[in-house]
C-alpha cells in the first residue's frame, strides 16, 4: 500500500474546536507541514495565545505554552534566550496580536527576536462572541459595533505587516490568505521561509494570514471565503513586505 | 570567602548570579535600579542573558517563557512595577512555574514615592494577581540576609514549582553592609527539571498551560496547588525571636521596620522594661507557631510597620485574638524612629499593656 495522504507528525490527533469552515484548521495544518519538512518537530516549541487559537497546544505536536493575551511575544524571548538552538513560534489572532499585544509584537520585531509569528487575522474577534477587532474593516460591523466600524467612532484598522515591516529587527513579514488553493500554496511557501529565515538565526519573522470566520461574520463557509477576497484583500494586500536579499531573489 | 561591602540591591544581584540565575528580565524603576545595573554587567560575564524589556508586562512573560523553559530566572522591580506583573505572577503561578520576584518596596498608592515602604504586604502575601494563588514571600532585614535569602528563594521556587517573592524596601536595597556570599552553583549542575518545555525528543510533547475548561479538572488543580501551600505552612516557616522568652511587650515588625523595632527593644530593655521582638522571615507562609510561642507571656503586642496597617491583621489572626495587638505604622516614605517606636512601649507600659 502507498500512502498518498497523512496528517502531519506535528499535529496530535486530537479534533479540534473550530467552527465549520474556519480557516484555523488550513493555518495549523501548514505550520506543522513545514516543521515536518524541516525536521524541526522535536527542537520546536510553540506558543498559543487568548483567542480562538487558545486552544492550539492540544493541536500542535511539540512542546507548546499557553500565554496571556497579548504576551506570546514575550514569552517567546524569554524560552528562545534561554534556548537560542530551538525553534520558537507564536500563533496569535487579530485581537491579541494587534490590540491587547501591541508592543509586544512591535518590541519583540525591534529587538530582532530570532523567533517565527503566524498572525491570522480574521478582522473580528471569534471566541468572545464577534466584537470588532483592531483589524475589523471600515463599515464592517460587529457585536461592539452594531451599525457598522465608523472611523470617527472607532479609527481606523491597523495594517500590522506594514508597521513591522519597517523594523530593522525584522528579517521577513509577508501577508497571505488561505481563501482558495492557490493562495494556501503560496501561504505555505511563506511560513516555511518565515521559519527558515529563524533558522538562519536572521531576525524577526511574521506571515499575517488573512482568514474567515464564517460564524462571527453570519456567512456560509463560501460566502465567507469570496468576502475575504472582495474585502480583505484590498484593505491587506497580500505579498512579501520585508525579506532577506537571497529570499527575494 | 572574605567579606565585602556592599549595596542592597547589588547584593542581591550576586546573589542571584550565585544561586544558578543566569537570566533576567527587567523594567527600570526606583529605588530597585541597581540591581539590573550590575546584572547587566555581571550576567553576560557569567554566559548569561541580561534582557531590559519594554515593560514589565513584557518582563514578567519573559520570565514565565524562560521558566517554562527550565532555567533559574528573576526579576525584579518595586511597588508601581510590582502591579503590573501581577497578571504574568498569577499565570506563573497557575502553570506552576518557578521563579523569582524582587519587590523593592516604595510609598503608595498610585505612583506614590520613591523613599522606602511596605505597603505591599497584603499584595504580595495574600496573591495579588486574580485567581487563589500564593507566593511564598522571603523578608530580609539585611543584606547578608538578602544574600542567603536568595539562594533559598531559588531552592524553594524549584522545590514547589512556585513563583518565591523577596520582599524589600527602599532602604534595604540602598544601604550597604559587609556581605559574605556563597560559592557559586552551577546552572548545569541543577536537578533536571522534565516538565519543562525545551523540545519534545523521544517523549511527548510538555504543555505549560493554566487553562481548564473542565470545572472539576480546575478544582482537583486549585486544591494540588492547597495542598502546596499547605506543606509551605508545615515545612518552610521562618522568624527571628529577640528576647521575647520573657516578654510582657512583643513587637512584631518584618524588613526595615523589623531593625528600628530591635534599636528600640534594646533601649526599652535599658529602661527595665521587658521587651522583645519577633520578625517573621517568611510572609507567606506566616510563622504563626512561633508568633504564638514568642508572645506566649506578652500582655501586649505592638506592630510596626510602614504602612497604614497590613501585617498587623495577620498579627492578630496568627494570636487568634488572645493578646491585644496594638499598631504604630508611618506612610509614604517615612520610616518609624527608634524614638517614636520606645514612646509607643512606654505608653503600652502604662496602660498596663491593655486594651487594643
Amino acid at each position: 500500500m502507498i500512502t498518498v495522504f497523512e496528517k502531519p507528525k506535528s499535529l496530535t490527533p486530537a479534533k479540534t474546536h473550530y467552527c465549520p469552515g474556519c480557516t484555523h484548521g488550513i493555518i495549523h495544518r501548514l505550520v506543522a507541514e513545514v516543521i515536518d519538512e524541516l525536521g524541526v518537530r522535536e527542537e520546536t516549541i510553540g506558543i498559543a495565545p487568548v483567542g480562538c487559537s487558545v486552544l492550539a497546544y492540544n493541536y500542535f505536536n511539540v512542546d507548546m505554552y499557553e500565554a496571556a493575551h497579548g504576551r506570546a511575544p514575550a514569552v517567546a524571548t524569554g524560552i528562545k534566550r534561554v534556548h537560542p538552538d530551538k525553534v520558537v513560534f507564536t500563533y496569535q489572532g487579530d485581537g491579541d496580536l494587534a490590540a491587547i499585544g501591541t508592543a509586544e509584537i512591535i518590541h519583540a520585531a525591534a529587538r530582532g527576536e530570532k523567533i517565527t509569528t503566524i498572525f491570522v487575522n480574521n478582522a473580528i474577534y471569534g471566541m468572545t462572541g464577534g466584537q470588532m477587532a483592531p483589524t475589523t474593516l471600515i463599515g464592517q460591523t460587529a457585536t461592539t459595533a452594531p451599525n457598522g466600524r465608523d472611523p470617527e467612532v472607532q479609527g481606523y484598522p491597523i495594517r500590522m505587516s506594514e508597521i513591522l515591516a519597517t523594523m530593522p529587527g525584522a528579517a521577513y513579514i509577508a501577508r497571505v490568505s488561505v481563501h482558495n488553493p492557490q493562495e494556501v500554496a503560496k501561504a505555505k511557501k511563506a511560513i516555511k521561509t518565515a521559519f527558515q529565515v529563524q533558522l538562519e538565526r536572521k531576525g524577526f519573522a511574521m506571515v499575517e494570514v488573512l482568514s474567515s470566520c464564517p460564524t462571527n461574520w453570519g456567512l456560509t463557509p463560501l460566502k465567507a471565503l469570496e468576502w475575504l477576497k472582495d474585502n480583505m484583500i484590498p484593505y491587506y494586500p497580500l505579498g512579501v513586505q520585508k525579506a532577506p536579499e537571497e529570499v527575494k531573489a | 570567602m572574605a567579606k565585602v561591602l556592599m549595596k542592597g540591591n547589588e547584593a542581591l544581584g550576586e546573589a542571584a548570579i550565585r544561586a544558578g540565575c543566569r537570566f533576567f528580565f527587567g523594567y527600570p524603576i526606583t529605588p530597585q535600579s541597581e540591581l539590573p545595573h550590575y546584572l547587566a554587567k555581571r550576567l553576560p560575564e557569567v554566559g548569561g542573558v541580561f534582557l531590559q524589556a519594554e515593560s514589565e508586562v513584557a518582563a514578567i512573560n519573559m520570565v514565565y517563557g524562560a521558566a517554562g523553559a527550565g532555567a533559574r530566572v528573576m526579576t525584579s522591580s518595586s511597588s508601581p512595577g510590582v502591579s503590573l506583573k501581577m497578571e504574568g505572577i498569577s499565570y506563573i503561578a497557575g502553570a506552576e512555574l518557578p521563579c523569582v520576584i524582587v519587590n523593592m518596596q516604595r510609598g503608595g498608592p498610585g505612583l506614590g514615592s520613591i523613599q522606602p515602604g511596605q505597603a505591599d504586604y497584603f499584595q504580595a502575601v495574600k496573591g495579588g494577581g486574580h485567581g487563589d494563588y500564593r507566593l511564598l514571600v522571603l523578608a530580609p532585614a539585611s543584606i547578608q540576609e538578602m544574600v542567603d535569602l536568595m539562594g533559598l528563594a531559588f531552592a524553594l521556587a524549584d522545590k514547589y514549582r512556585n513563583p518565591v517573592m523577596i520582599l524589600g524596601d527602599g532602604t534595604l536595597g540602598q544601604m550597604m553592609e559587609p556581605v559574605e556570599f556563597p560559592e557559586m552553583l552551577d546552572p548545569e549542575k541543577l536537578p533536571q527539571k522534565p516538565w519543562a518545555a525545551q523540545g519534545a525528543k523521544g517523549r511527548e510533547p510538555n504543555i505549560i498551560n493554566s487553562l481548564y475548561l473542565n470545572p472539576l479538572e480546575l478544582e482537583d488543580h486549585n486544591l494540588k496547588l492547597q495542598a502546596k501551600y499547605t506543606q509551605m505552612a508545615a515545612e518552610e516557616t521562618r522568624s527571628e525571636s529577640y528576647y521575647t522568652d520573657d516578654a510582657d511587650i512583643v513587637l512584631v515588625g518584618y524588613g526595615s521596620s523589623a531593625r528600628v523595632c530591635k534599636a528600640a527593644v534594646d533601649q526599652a530593655r535599658q529602661q527595665g522594661i521587658k521587651a522583645g521582638l519577633f520578625r517573621p522571615i517568611t510572609l507567606f507562609p506566616f510563622p504563626k507557631a512561633e508568633i504564638q510561642a514568642a508572645c506566649r507571656q506578652a500582655k501586649a503586642v505592638l506592630t510596626v510597620e510602614m504602612s497604614m496597617g497590613q501585617l498587623v491583621e495577620d498579627v492578630r489572626y496568627n494570636l487568634e485574638f488572645r493578646v491585644p495587638v496594638h499598631f504604630y505604622g508611618r506612610a509614604g516614605g517615612m520610616v518609624p524612629t527608634t524614638r517614636a517606636v520606645v514612646s509607643k512601649i512606654t505608653e503600652l507600659v502604662q496602660e498596663g499593656g491593655r486594651s487594643a
